[in-house]
């Protein structure tokens, strides 16, 4: 970590440890083949430190029924899912099951982990979505105009606002957004991802995609489609505005370093506009370092979607881990745990790319 | 901060050298603005925790007094100020007893994961090796991990998901310290790869000094000076990362402290039906704690950065303040001249510090 504000994607998670290479010619396939490999290092850490971490209070069974069984009927049950043997022979045989993709079943339901997936996944990535919207149309002009009236009155005011932003907790931001302009003025719902009457009409959908946005299309019903989006306002505003907020310090911090560039200084004598040298000179190149910290931001935003999918009770990954939190349903805890850190290694990975794709410095 | 730059300058007087003092005189304009008004935010936010027995109108877990039953969800009134809550506790009281968790908590948490960072820090960037590799692939696994998940999966492995007072406070700081863990231990790591290479670390080889002398006489005293601002930053994370756990469920009972993201938790169902007063206040006290401990951190940050300090008195101290510095949640990038504007194959940038790969 040198200078400031800076994490060079070396230093950004997954990629450490990436070969120096002299570059030439074909680096970029050698890169996205070496950074390929390495989401696998990452997720195998991240499964096994899970994995034993969860073991380490007992097996789950113990946890979900422990009290309300006779010590014999635990240890019937513990041995038939086989959590009696030694733990090194349990952990070897949960890396087998994960590397075919199985996650195991909850205990509650009995479903299939990856089930549950398919199931709540399309919600949180519509949220992601969305708030992703709202940040960057947020953060990035907000951000600019910053970094141009830097130490004046709008900067303080913008970087204040990012400062608070990233000050008030998602899901308080989310009681009150909802207090607001839920209960108060009655502007827009209170909560979950559609109004009862649209969600049969979703649900009874013959191929529907779970994303409720793409199924209130197929619909053709446009008042299906004006609940759906009015549903997503309030939860995309809390998850964007957290995020906004880093975007914007990201945007200002970037643009103030390219502004001062000899380069920009050129342009500005040449006579070219203000605003040209601020949308144009300056802010493309500090683009680059923002794609990157993008795949940074996918963890925090999906910290942030479980705190606001509860807040809000949109039925998505978050919703429901906080739901197999509360029964005490560690196999489903620790399969959707897995699952997204191989979302978040795997988007990564796309991110670095875009990143070496835009930048053909990252590759080196 | 080279080595020659270190040399030409007379020894500084100490309130130049008294860490927050010193920022406070080097910044111009809005930066104090911030810096003064976050601290004097910091600083109530201590002084209520400290002055919380005298302060709170009554007991964190009291629901009843001399004349009677506090009642449940009652508005703000004469008795108590900021309402009762849906468990019939006294909202005022329990926001105040809450700055004494909190305050139990950030030291626990910052602790902890300085000292189990900073020491595998400097291990592995003094001795190298496979253990070094090692710990900087897992540390950027954890870093790269959803933070609040791994909190969550800590709090089930330390209190089993119920908590008493210490249980829920170890939980609550034992989950976060793992988190920060990476945060100390990259920084750390970086200055020490830095610093082994100093002139005065070769001096002192040559001189005969044992490994742990070095260590900890050469290169730990210098490798601390972002320190602070990370303490800063990881205080204010830590008290958002307790209140989502308290709000996710995971939070101490009411009867055995108080905590406000626990009872933001309860408040959830109190806003749909237009009850404000449970959720507001508990909530205003998490926005007003972090955004002070925020402000200072952030203009601790800025300051610590030649380009983004106020340009007044730039020239006054250049040289003696660390390039380097973080951002909340370590969401740093390259700029322009940061790492990625190096050579290929260069491993110094523009201010002589050398740059891992």
């Amino acid at each position: 970590m040198s200078t400031v504000d800076t994490i060079a994607p070396a230093e950004g998670a997954p990629t450490a440890g990436r070969p120096r290479t002299k570059s030439q010619g074909g680096g970029f396939a050698r890169y996205l083949l070496v950074r390929f490999l390495l989401i696998f290092p990452t997720i195998f850490i991240l499964v096994t430190l899970v994995f034993f971490l969860m073991r380490t209070t007992g097996d789950p069974i113990t946890a979900a029924q422990g009290g309300r069984l006779s010590p014999e009927a635990l240890a019937a049950l513990r041995e038939a899912a086989g959590y009696d043997r030694p733990l090194l022979v349990q952990y070897l045989e949960y890396l087998g099951r994960i590397a075919v993709f199985d996650f195991g079943a909850t205990l509650t339901t009995n479903r299939p982990v990856i089930e549950v997936l398919a199931t709540y996944g399309p919600a949180t990535f519509e949220l992601v979505f969305y708030s992703l919207i709202v940040a960057f149309a947020v953060g990035i002009p907000l951000g600019l105009r910053a970094a141009y009236h830097r130490d004046r009155t709008q900067d303080a005011i913008f970087r204040v606002l990012a400062i608070f932003w990233y000050a008030v907790p998602i899901f308080f931001a989310g009681l009150l957004l909802k207090l607001v302009f839920a209960v108060w003025l009655k502007w827009l719902p209170v909560a979950g991802r559609a109004s009862v009457g649209a969600e049969l009409q979703l649900q009874t959908l013959p191929n529907k995609t779970g994303f409720y946005t793409i199924d209130a299309l197929l619909t053709g019903n446009p008042e299906v489609l004006t609940d759906v989006l009015a549903h997503v306002v309030l939860p995309a505003t809390a998850l964007g505005l957290l995020t906004a907020g880093i975007f914007l310090r990201l945007v200002r911090t970037n643009v103030i370093g390219t502004l001062s560039t000899d380069y920009v200084d050129a342009a500005r004598s040449r006579g070219v506009a203000e605003s040209r040298l601020l949308r144009k000179h300056a802010y493309r190149p500090a683009l680059i370092p923002i794609v990157t910290v993008i795949g940074l931001q996918i963890a925090l935003l999906l910290s942030g979607a479980v705190l606001t999918e509860t807040t809000f009770e949109w039925k998505g990954l978050g919703f429901i881990l906080a739901e197999f939190l509360e029964s005490r349903d560690f196999v489903a805890v620790q399969g959707i745990v897995v699952l997204l850190a191989i979302i978040v290694a795997l988007t990564n990975f796309v991110v670095d790319i875009i990143a070496a794709f835009i930048d053909p410095r990252v590759r080196y | 901060m080279t080595a020659a730059s270190v040399t030409g300058v007379p020894k500084r007087r100490l309130r130049d050298r008294l860490p927050v003092v010193h920022q406070v005189r080097q910044s111009v304009g809005l930066q104090r603005g911030m810096l003064v008004a976050g601290l004097v935010m910091v600083g109530l936010f201590i002084l209520v925790s400290i002055l919380a027995p005298l302060l709170a109108p009554y007991g964190f877990a009291q629901r009843k007094d001399a004349s009677g039953s506090f009642g449940t969800q009652q508005p703000p009134s004469a008795e108590h100020l900021f309402g009762t809550t849906v468990g019939g506790y006294d909202v005022l009281s329990r926001v105040i007893w809450g700055t004494q968790t909190a305050i139990v908590v950030i030291i626990v948490a910052v602790l902890l994961s300085i000292f189990i960072g900073v020491a595998l820090g400097l291990y592995s960037g003094y001795f190298g090796g496979w253990l070094d590799r090692v710990l900087v692939v897992v540390c950027d696994a954890i870093y790269a991990f959803p933070s609040l998940l791994l909190a969550i999966v800590l709090s089930i492995v330390i209190s089993g998901g119920q908590s008493g007072l210490w249980a829920g406070v170890l939980a609550a700081a034992g989950s976060i310290t793992v988190v920060f863990i990476p945060q100390y231990f990259r920084v750390i790591r970086a200055e020490t790869v830095r610093i082994k290479a100093e002139a005065y670390v070769e001096s002192a080889k040559v001189l005969g000094a044992s490994n742990s002398r070095i260590v900890f006489k050469h290169v730990l005293r210098n490798a601390t000076r972002t320190l602070p601002l990370i303490i800063t930053l990881n205080s204010s994370e830590a008290i958002l990362t307790m209140a989502a756990l308290g709000f996710l469920g995971f939070g101490i009972e009411p009867t055995a402290a108080a905590e406000w993201g626990y009872d933001l938790n309860k408040a959830q169902s109190d806003v749909t039906s237009g009850i404000w007063w449970t959720a507001l206040f508990p909530g205003l006290a998490i926005v007003f704690t972090v955004l002070g401990i925020t402000l200072v951190g952030e203009s601790l940050n800025d300051l610590a950065d030649p380009r983004l300090r106020g340009r007044r008195r730039v020239a006054k101290s250049a040289g003696l303040v660390a390039e380097t510095s973080v951002v909340p949640g370590g969401t740093l990038v390259a700029g322009p001249g940061g790492i990625e504007g190096l050579e290929d194959g260069e491993t110094f940038d523009e201010h002589g510090i050398e740059v891992k790969r």
